[in-house]
């Protein structure tokens, strides 16, 4: 029992001991970690191990010092004295109990065996002379009870029993007692034998047991055993340096120096090269500040080349608190400092090609919408193509129809409300003096309002998108034309609704700025103006449309109208389209005899606007005052969408109500029937003849484009009739009436055009070339319709299967055509002969067919060859015929041929001014489109 | 006799099924959709010691061999619409235009291709660019007549000359041998069967009685 306790003791007492072995520091927050197993299986596990001591270069002396001296190792050393004394202490208490427990026993044995002799001596006097009687009977238990029965009761009862059968009080039964008793006492003594041996033996165990000394020295070979184990691979350098940085210790598992060669000297001393510099300042810093720090240095020194060390040093204190010197721990780190050196090239490598890659992305993405957009030129339906092509060889008709502003505005807003996806509010605003219904191209008109409203939408991401229409008078269009400074949107829009205020005082102002020039100008024709007045009189409207988008800047505003131009490459990338839609707007608008504008101010908003002169049947609208006002109510009272002034399509009702907002409308028919004697007078005035001339004469005088295709009209008019008459504007405009029905507004557009050179009276030189005669006009049409039923076509191709194929196809479409091979007879045709049309390959040898466009395109423009002359003489071709170079009587419809309308960019073909074009292989039905197209 | 005489005013317009028809392949595809899977075989003429067509017999039979042999050709995607396209052009002023044009297509092509290959075989350095130029030009023939694996395989050769790409464009110029030297031969045959069938319907018998 007591052994046992002992050795647990014990055992308790060394894994309490072992932890004591490192810094307190350490023992107290991480000591589990550093947990050496038990002694004995420690021990095995150790034999197995082969230490080899060598590497340890110690100053055993310095070592001593340290235990003695510093405060860790004197605590230490007072620790390990205070447990061996404990333990000493403990093993003498435990052999005190011992001893007393034995004495405890021998004394009690003694008591027994002097009981025993006592009883015998009683017992023996009894013997010799008992004179006192004794009862027989029971009482003798009474003797019996008194001797104490603790530890002999069995015994003794036992021998009661032996004794009942036994002769009481006989000399046998006295003897047998003296014989038991010596038995127990042999027993007894037996006994103490055995724990003396006991006793001796855990003396001679005691003394067996180990000195403090050797425990200790046990304790730390272990400590040294298992600091050489963990450390015997590690590539670490632990070493212990002086007040002066000299070495006193080191360890070093790769030694590449004796230990004569470190301890006592400092790393100056013993290595040279960079970083041991910094080393030796860092130990000194470390020194210095009483405080540990750890450190990444790379060393470049003879004796082992390039390494980089983590470095912990941390400084060693006396009992009196100095610091008498460093502990040092390098780690050799060259091959993680060098991995992660890598690893961070990886990294950056990793982002820039990254970064490319987005950049590439970019790219890509620009390129598919590029191609996309190539794409879509190429495959752009044939309506959007048309009016274009149609623009640009000048040969589009343009329809004169019947219909309702109000209808079309109401109806471009609702179908731009239903494919709405922001939320905007859609609104159109029409001044009351804009007659219900006009006469023009509503067809072209309705597209170039969708397309600025797609526009104002596209461009435009919260706020509104509106229309405002109203009639202005025709010199405050051609003001509103030359306006070029940019406005501010909301000046404009401001400017707008006071207009809208004050529409008759508006209207008054133009009636008396127009009506003198009016009575000079058509005095000489008196007659012929009542005529065609009685009929039907001219109307400018003014339509702004307006948006609360990002704006254009203002170096972006002239090219604004250019072909595939944009504000900015961004903007393509961020809202798509082509640039196409506001070029086409404005030639289409410029067509049509009106100018469109445009005003932004950059981040609030942009307004297009356009100034378009409408006709107006004033046989329907009455040329009577009082009647046409009766007219008005009864219009109002029964059907809203002819007089409605409002619009509005909220957000919220996005592509599904149209609302007509009732109040601002009843406000609108309120002021309007105040005022409607003013009001009204736009309406009136139609009767008046020189409204109609006026806003006729003053359209577009500044127009440059129109006055270079002035030329063609006056040779041709010139030529044919031989007479030269002062203009009669009334006959212009009957005739401008009569060409737009018999489809040729081309030439009605140059009449328009001549015209105005003349009231513009600019320059008497040119006043006196253009003059033309109403007569003319019909001659020159019917020419032009006689020439189109036999068109002169010329083929550019080199390919003799395509030229017989397309010539053959031609044959059965009833048209012959020229043939040429390349661009560079191709220009030599063009100059020799007028073709209508011209259908170019693009693929050719010599010259190309979008170079040979190019230079017919320069010529069209500039009336010389020199361009093509050039080109030719560089390719050292034939020069062209001098005697043939003349003005070219208009823009020839040129269309590509192409193998693949993709690879030979649609763009491309646009840009060198081609007007569309075929992909090969031509059929039967694409030459009939083409032909029809351009030959009709 | 009575078919004879149909064929003989415009011989062509049977085969295509219309003057100005727009899916006249479709219908000659369908018509031959039986005989398309395999290799298209003209039919055996009967055992007579004579070829029939000579005999001035077999025009309605070599009419529907040529439709047969057209339908395989549109089938296999050797020809397309533009072929029709091609023998919508030839009439009475112009009776041998399709055989004329292909004729030259076959001239003009044997050159390209004879190019091609020279400036491929040739050691340093291929000129891609004179490569495109002629790919150019046959493609642009090639799709006139409705040659449309010569012009697919055109496409194929000009995206390797425009890559720079050798291997790619001797595959390339190797299949394009071969479809044109496939389709040269189909036409051929297609032609032959034209003559006979010309010939054949031209044959007039001395009517016997009445």
């Amino acid at each position: 029992m007591v052994c046992e306790k002992e050795s647990e003791c014990i055992e308790d007492m060394e894994v309490e001991i072992l932890p004591s072995m490192w810094p307190e520091d350490i023992g107290s927050e991480v000591g589990k970690q550093f947990n050496i197993e038990k002694p004995g299986r420690d021990q095995d596990m150790l034999e197995d191990v082969t230490i080899i001591e060598e590497p340890t270069i110690a100053d055993f002396k310095r070592l001593m010092e340290l235990t003695n001296f510093t405060e860790k190792g004197s605590s230490q050393l007072a620790y390990l004295m205070k447990h061996w004394e404990y333990k000493q202490a403990n093993a003498s208490r435990l052999l005190r109990e011992e001893l007393d427990s034995l004495s405890k026993q021998r004394q009690d044995v003694e008591l027994r065996k002097m009981e025993i002799l006592e009883e015998h001596r009683f017992e023996e006097e009894r013997y010799g002379g008992d004179k006192r009687p004794v009862s027989i009977l029971e009482d003798v238990y009474d003797i019996w009870q008194d001797v104490p029965r603790r530890k002999n009761k069995v015994v003794v009862q036992n021998k009661r029993i032996e004794i009942d059968a036994a002769e009481y009080d006989t000399v046998k039964y006295w003897k047998q007692r003296a014989l038991h008793s010596e038995k127990l006492l042999e027993a007894s003594i037996q006994r103490e034998q055995i724990l003396q041996e006991k006793l001796q033996e855990r003396i001679k165990n005691i003394e067996r047991q180990s000195s403090p000394v050797e425990e200790l020295s046990q304790i730390l070979k272990r400590a040294d055993n298992f600091l050489h184990f963990i450390l015997q691979n590690a590539p670490v350098v632990i070493g212990h340096q002086d007040k002066e940085l000299r070495y006193r210790f080191i360890y070093n598992h790769f030694p590449s120096l004796q230990e004569e060669d470190i301890i006592g000297k400092t790393d100056i001393e013993i290595f040279t090269g960079s970083g041991v510099k910094e080393s030796q300042e860092f130990k000194r810093e470390v020194l210095e500040k009483g405080l540990p720090a750890k450190r990444e240095i790379t060393f470049e020194t003879e004796l082992f080349g390039s390494k980089t060390f983590l470095i912990y040093v941390e400084p060693v204190f006396s009992k009196a608190g100095e610091t008498i010197g460093i502990n040092y721990m390098g780690m050799d780190v060259t091959d993680q400092v060098r991995k992660r050196e890598r690893m961070a090239k990886i990294r950056e490598e990793i982002a820039v090609q990254k970064a490319k890659e987005t950049e590439l992305n970019k790219t890509i993405h620009i390129t598919e919408e590029t191609m996309r957009a190539k794409q879509m030129l190429a495959t752009m339906s044939h309506e959007i193509r048309s009016p274009l092509s149609g623009v640009e060889s000048g040969v589009m008709k343009l329809e004169a129809t019947k219909f309702r502003p109000r209808e079309v505005l109401k109806h471009v807003l609702q179908t731009a409300a239903a494919s709405l996806q922001k939320i905007l509010t859609l609104e159109g605003h029409v001044s009351d003096d804009v007659p219900i219904e006009v006469v023009g191209d509503v067809l072209r008109i309705r597209q170039i309002l969708t397309n600025l409203i797609s526009n104002a939408i596209k461009f435009t991401h919260e706020g509104k998108v509106g229309i405002n229409l109203y009639v202005v008078s025709g010199t405050q269009a051609n003001e509103d034309r030359c306006l070029s400074t940019p406005q501010s949107s909301s000046d404009r829009n401001l400017l707008d609704a006071q207009r809208h205020d004050h529409p008759p005082s508006q209207n008054h102002a133009f009636h008396g700025e127009c009506i003198s020039p009016v009575k000079s100008e058509c005095s000489a024709n008196g007659d012929t103006e009542e005529h065609h007045h009685s009929t039907e009189t001219t109307v400018w409207i003014r339509c702004d449309v307006y948006d609360t988008g990002i704006g254009i800047p203002e170096t972006a505003i002239p090219t604004l109208f250019k072909r595939y131009m944009q504000v900015g490459a961004d903007h393509t990338r961020k809202y798509g389209g082509t640039g196409l839609g506001l070029a086409i707007c404005k030639q289409l608008v410029e067509l049509m005899g009106g100018d469109l504008t445009v005003s932004s101010k950059e981040h609030h908003g942009s307004t297009f606007t356009f100034i378009l002169p409408y006709k107006v049947s004033i046989i329907e609208e009455n040329s009577d005052d009082t009647d046409e006002l009766s007219d008005m109510e009864n219009d109002e009272g029964t059907c809203d969408d002819t007089t409605e002034s409002f619009f509005q399509f909220q957000p919220r009702t996005l592509g599904s109500l149209f609302s007509s907002n009732g109040s601002s409308r009843t406000q609108k028919l309120l002021t309007h029937k105040i005022g409607y004697t003013s009001s009204n007078t736009s309406e009136c005035s139609f009767s008046f003849p020189s409204h109609d001339i006026i806003s006729k004469g003053t359209c577009s005088v500044q127009d440059s484009s129109l006055v270079v295709d002035t030329p063609e009209i006056s040779e041709s008019s010139a030529s044919s009739s031989g007479q030269s008459r002062e203009t009669n504007i009334e006959n212009v405009v009957s005739r401008d009436k009569y060409c737009q029905d018999k489809g040729i507004a081309d030439s009605s557009k140059h009449m328009v055009a001549a015209l105005e050179m003349d009231i513009a009276t600019k320059s008497s030189e040119l006043q006196q070339k253009f003059k033309v005669q109403g007569n003319v006009t019909s001659i020159f049409a019917s020419e032009l319709t006689k020439s189109t039923s036999k068109p002169k076509i010329l083929l550019v191709e080199d390919s003799k299967i395509n030229i017989m194929v397309t010539q053959s196809m031609m044959k059965q479409l009833g048209h012959s055509i020229d043939v040429v091979n390349n661009g560079a007879e191709a220009v030599r045709a063009v100059q020799q002969c007028s073709y209508d049309l011209v259908l170019m390959d693009v693929c050719m040898p010599i010259m190309n067919g979008l170079q040979a466009t190019k230079l017919i395109r320069s010529f069209e423009e500039s009336g010389k060859w020199d361009a093509a002359r050039k080109a030719l003489m560089e390719l050292n071709l034939a020069d062209l015929d001098y005697e043939c170079s003349g003005p070219s009587k208009k823009r020839i419809p040129i269309v590509a041929m192409t193998a693949n309308a993709l690879s030979e960019s649609a763009e491309e073909c646009f840009a060198n001014g081609m007007d569309s074009f075929v992909s090969k292989p031509v059929t039967f039905q694409k030459l009939k489109e083409c032909l029809e197209q351009y030959l009709s | 006799m009575g078919s004879g005489g149909r064929l003989t005013g415009n011989r062509l317009q049977g085969v295509v099924g219309g003057r100005r028809g727009c899916n006249g392949a479709e219908e000659l595809a369908r018509a031959g959709a039986c005989e398309v899977t395999g290799e298209w075989k003209s039919r055996s003429p009967v055992k007579t010691g004579l070829p029939l067509w000579m005999l001035g017999l077999g025009a309605d039979l070599l009419w529907a061999d040529m439709n047969r042999l057209l339908a395989f050709l549109f089938h296999q995607g050797v020809l397309d619409e533009q072929f029709l396209q091609l023998q919508q052009l030839q009439d009475e002023t112009s009776p041998n235009f399709v055989s004329e044009v292909v004729n030259i297509y076959f001239h003009e092509s044997e050159k390209l291709l004879r190019n091609l290959r020279g400036l491929l075989m040739e050691r340093e350095f291929s000129d891609y660019k004179k490569m495109g130029i002629h790919l150019n030009q046959l493609m642009g023939s090639s799709s006139s007549i409705g040659a449309k694996r010569v012009t697919n395989v055109c496409l194929a050769f000009r995206a390797a000359t425009e890559h720079n790409n050798r291997p790619g464009c001797l595959r390339a110029l190797e299949m394009l041998e071969h479809e044109y030297c496939y389709l040269k031969n189909k036409l051929h045959e297609l032609f032959q069967i034209e003559q006979q069938r010309a010939l054949a319907a031209g044959v007039r018998y001395p009517v016997q009685n009445n």
